[in-house]
């Protein structure tokens, strides 16, 4: 069949456009071609990443829902469940900082309150360009305010996070925002409807014509005119979300609702369609009911607008006047706009005309699914550290721990409210964030992680080294790691090397959660990130939410004492192939990342975790970017106490040996050393000690004088806030 | 001893004074919607912290006409103790039950972190068992903290020791850097004339659990139940 296609397919190829007039046996008017061109745009479809995130394990014993709902749910023991998701907001971030920030914090929390959980914390993992790019403060100022501005109002403490600086990012920063919420683990509520003839409900905001066309947006890459797309950015109102997370959970709390689906990317099309799709059913909805903000709204716009906080529920029938009377006291709509049908199909009728009949489970189900051609990523030479000239170790110390990607992020996180709620016990700046169950001895501990120079250098070990880094980050806190929540960020998938590098990073996740017993239960896939044909570096963010039976045995990275001994768990090389070493002190990103020993990786964390749970050791710390020496002086900073180092590995050359980034390792802080070391050689893991705290204000190596405390700490404190301030 | 927090469209710290309450007393308190006309017998009521009504406007400005408001002034002007905290003591400002109003932030941003404040009486229902001049470490998380009134004002209220916190150093100096936020004179916290009202920009019911990190803020809390019980 060929048919004339119009100008605009509205970012569908010919070929999916052709699938489309296949489907209808017509062509789409204009409001159908909206919906196919957002249901099938890769944001909602995931067309070029389905087939490789398929791969991935999501099942265990404690995972009570995986990836395909709105967020992953988890047993977390007690009939209690933890629910959670990462989620992208880069593009409209980019465009508009503060409201795209924003709005990414207020839809996360949408999709795990929409099953049920009350959200308990928020983290973000953000990347932004070069220090020295003229837009590279505006986008973290305009981003940190929009994530502090949205989750501050909500009142769910935002605990943890990262945030990077390259180049790569200039064109496109990355924001990525998660939410953990708990839930009853027999009250979760899901997507799927039931029940023709139920009332279908809206609830929320109003519409208006924002975000129109969002989610295509987030499907392409930028040019020069991207600045034009701000009309394409929704607007957030915090304080709208905090009035529906409540109306919402006091409407769960009786038996009304059948389905419920927050309306995110795509709004009213991928709720209503999504909903009905997964039951097998058909929806029909008179938009004329649809509570609009403006006049004159086209059905192809109310369809397609990404306003923000709403939400679309199937009730059961006569629950309608419960629903009315909860969404009236807290001055929110609640109002039908359809009923369920058997047909299959989407209706919607506007001023009496039929504006779109389409058959839902060809638009939904059958989205196209590619083999985007991939090729691998070449690999690299491993870097000897002989190649690499060797500073003094003080200097390089303080360059290092006051160099952009190692430098404190306390002007970030004092601007998010971390303590809401009240129980938040390890706050950011540590490895995980800790954050304790109310009514129980309980306390969940999350990590976002990833070190996206390792993912270009080696995309395999790169997606190993995310995952693995979420597991030591909540090991080190004492909690067993449950689940990951993944976020994907890459640039355009119809280059093979980019989708060789997503097709890398997915192989190596894979083996870690296989190894590791830690399941992928939800995500997001965000492609296109270049601009102009310049790829950012892959950054497949990892979330992980791990648990601790009892709260009150975790601890933080702070020795509490002088005279503490300091043990490192794992043994290293001395490996600065792709190190911050390298970059920072050498001008090099070149190299291959360290390798990774999952079996090794499995068995510390199983001893550190022990070695907590037995009240061994007062401070624990994971060993990453940076090295041994940077993970030392980050635990002296914390605990305000000096380090008296000795013990380094008489093969290594110093540099390799305090600043290489092998994987697998751990510093503990005990005030019994020797008992600490006897428990890791009794299990056959490496313990070497290192050095003791003391009372003096300064680290020292073999008795001499690396570095003041108070030196070490300007910088580390002082580039961001000098940088923000315009002074770096 | 019979509490109540009032619960505003979009208060969000009501939880946490309700269990800062409940670990002094041993009893739950009520948690009351602004929309409410009337409350029963108590003997303490909170504003608690939040974004009532989103901040829009101004903060604090909406909430203190919701309805509720005018039987939280009655009852202070018969002598309940009123607590606000953060959102509360905005709240309170705007319905002239604490004097002075507060301000955006001298930073212009938000700021969470942990001060020092220096008892300045314990004189007070809400401050009995501190000793004047002790020094707290409780968290601050507010955008709009910057306490600020007339000269004259300040000075009676210094004068009239209605001044109940001021931020300071550990060791209880009140330097510039100590201030989070701009307060005129450091001024942390305020009692009404009667001082059976306090507001504060501070966050004491985060600081009574030792498992979160500071227990400072419990006395204000068992300072209460004292009051209640002569």
């Amino acid at each position: 069949m060929t048919t004339q296609r119009p100008n605009d397919l509205m970012g569908l190829t010919p070929a999916e456009y052709d699938r489309a007039v296949e489907i209808l046996g017509r062509p789409p008017n204009r409001t159908e071609l909206g919906i196919f061109s957002v249901m099938w745009s890769e944001h909602c479809s995931y067309k070029s990443s389905k087939k490789w995130l398929k791969t991935l394990p999501t099942t265990a014993p404690w995972v009570i829902c995986g990836p395909g709902e709105n967020a992953g749910v988890i047993d977390i023991g007690d009939g209690d469940a933890a629910i959670f998701k990462i989620e992208s907001h880069n593009h409209p971030s980019y465009i508009e900082p503060y409201q795209g920030a924003a709005t990414g914090v207020g839809g996360i929390l949408r999709d795990v309150f929409t099953m049920g959980a009350r959200p308990i914390a928020n983290l973000n993992a953000l990347r932004f360009g070069d220090p020295k790019h003229p837009r590279t403060r505006s986008l973290v100022s305009g981003v940190v305010a929009g994530i502090g501005g949205y989750g501050n109002c909500v009142g769910v403490p935002t605990v943890g996070g990262e945030t990077n600086f390259h180049a790569s990012y200039n064109g496109n920063c990355l924001v990525n925002a998660m939410t953990v919420g708990i839930a009853k683990a027999d009250r979760i509520f899901y997507a799927k409807a039931s029940g023709p003839g139920n009332s279908v409900v809206y609830v929320g905001a109003k519409t208006g014509r924002d975000g129109i066309h969002g989610a295509t947006m987030a499907s392409a890459e930028f040019d020069e005119n991207s600045e034009e797309k701000r009309p394409t950015v929704q607007v957030g109102d915090p304080f709208k979300e905090k009035l529906l997370i409540e109306a919402c959970l006091e409407l769960m709390a009786t038996d009304a609702i059948v389905a419920i689906q927050d309306m995110g990317a795509a709004g009213l099309t991928s709720s209503s369609t999504e909903m009905a799709g997964k039951g097998g059913l058909g929806i029909e909805l008179d938009l004329d009911k649809v509570p609009m903000r403006e006049s004159g709204m086209t059905a192809y716009e109310v369809m397609l607008s990404e306003s923000q906080e709403r939400m679309l529920m199937i009730l059961k029938p006569g629950a309608e006047d419960i629903a009315l009377r909860i969404f009236r006291k807290y001055e929110l709509d609640c109002v039908t706009i359809g009923t369920l049908t058997d047909t299959g199909r989407l209706v919607l009728k506007m001023h009496g005309r039929v504006e779109a009949d389409m058959p839902i489970a060809p638009v939904s189900a059958a989205a196209p699914e590619y083999d985007r051609p991939w090729t691998p990523t070449p690999a690299r030479p491993v870097v000897e550290a002989k190649d690499v000239p060797a500073h003094a170790l003080g200097t390089a110390l303080a360059q290092l721990m006051a160099s952009p990607d190692l430098a404190s992020r306390r002007w970030i996180w004092e601007q998010y409210d971390y303590l809401v709620r009240g129980h938040t016990m390890i706050r950011p700046g540590g490895d995980a964030a800790v954050v304790r169950l109310p009514g129980t001895t309980k306390a969940l501990a999350m990590s976002v992680d990833c070190t996206p120079r390792y993912c270009v250098a080696d995309p395999e070990r790169g997606g190993m080294q995310a995952v693995v880094e979420t597991y030591r980050n909540i090991s080190a806190t004492g909690a067993r790691p449950l689940a990951i929540t993944d976020n994907m960020n890459f640039g355009n998938p119809e280059r093979p090397e980019i989708m060789g590098q997503f097709v890398g990073c997915i192989a190596g996740m894979r083996q870690a959660c296989e190894a590791l017993d830690y399941p992928v239960v939800s995500g997001n896939v965000s492609l296109y990130n270049e601009t102009s044909g310049n790829a950012i570096l892959p950054a497949p963010v990892i979330g992980g939410v791990g648990l601790l039976a009892e709260a009150a045995s975790a601890v933080g990275i702070a020795p509490k004492a002088a005279g503490e001994g300091l043990v490192v768990i794992g043994e290293g090389e001395g490996w600065l192939g792709a190190s911050l070493y390298l970059r920072e002190l050498c001008g090099r990103e070149d190299g291959a990342p360290p390798p990774i020993n999952l079996g090794l990786e499995k068995r510390h964390g199983g001893l550190v975790r022990a070695l907590i749970e037995g009240g061994m050791v007062t401070a624990c710390h994971d060993v990453s970017d940076g090295g041994l020496l940077v993970a030392l002086a980050e635990m002296a900073l914390a605990g305000g106490l000096g380090l008296a180092l000795a013990g380094a590995d008489p093969d290594v050359s110093p540099h390799a040996f305090w600043f290489g980034e092998d994987q697998g390792r751990y510093v503990v802080s005990a005030a019994d050393a020797d008992a600490v070391i006897g428990v890791a050689r009794s299990s056959g893991v490496f313990a070497r000690r290192i050095g003791a705290t003391t009372a003096d204000a300064c680290l020292t190596l073999d008795g001499s004088v690396l570095i003041s405390l108070d030196v070490l700490r300007a910088g580390h404190e002082g580039w961001l806030p000098d940088y923000m301030a315009g002074r770096g | 001893m019979r509490s109540a927090v009032i619960v505003f469209p979009g208060s969000n710290r009501e939880g946490d004074v309700a269990d800062a309450i409940e670990r002094s007393t041993g009893r739950r308190p009520a948690l009351v919607w602004h929309a409410e006309a009337s409350l029963p017998s108590l003997d303490l009521i909170v504003l608690p912290g939040g974004f009532a009504y989103g901040d829009y406007l101004r903060t604090g400005a909406i909430a203190a006409q919701s309805p509720i408001m005018r039987e939280v002034r009655a009852r202070a002007e018969k002598g309940v103790p009123v607590l606000g905290i953060c959102n509360g003591f905005q709240i309170l400002a705007e319905a002239k039950l604490v004097p002075g109003v507060l301000l955006s932030n001298a930073s212009l941003k938000f700021v969470c972190k942990d001060v020092y404040l220096r008892v300045e009486t314990s004189q007070s229902l809400f401050t009995q068992r501190y000793a004047t001049g002790e020094v707290m470490r409780v968290p601050c998380a507010h955008h709009d903290g910057n306490y600020f009134a007339d000269p004259q004002t300040l000075d009676r209220l210094e004068g009239e020791g209605q001044v109940a916190f001021r931020y300071c150093t550990a060791d209880g100096r009140t330097t510039a850097t100590a201030n989070p936020n701009g307060s005129a004179r450091n001024i942390a916290g305020v009692f009404n004339a009667t001082k059976n009202v306090l507001g504060m920009m501070p966050h004491p019911e985060n600081a009574t659990d030792a498992l979160l990190g500071s227990t400072d803020g419990k006395k204000m809390f068992d300072g209460l139940v004292d009051a209640v019980a002569r």
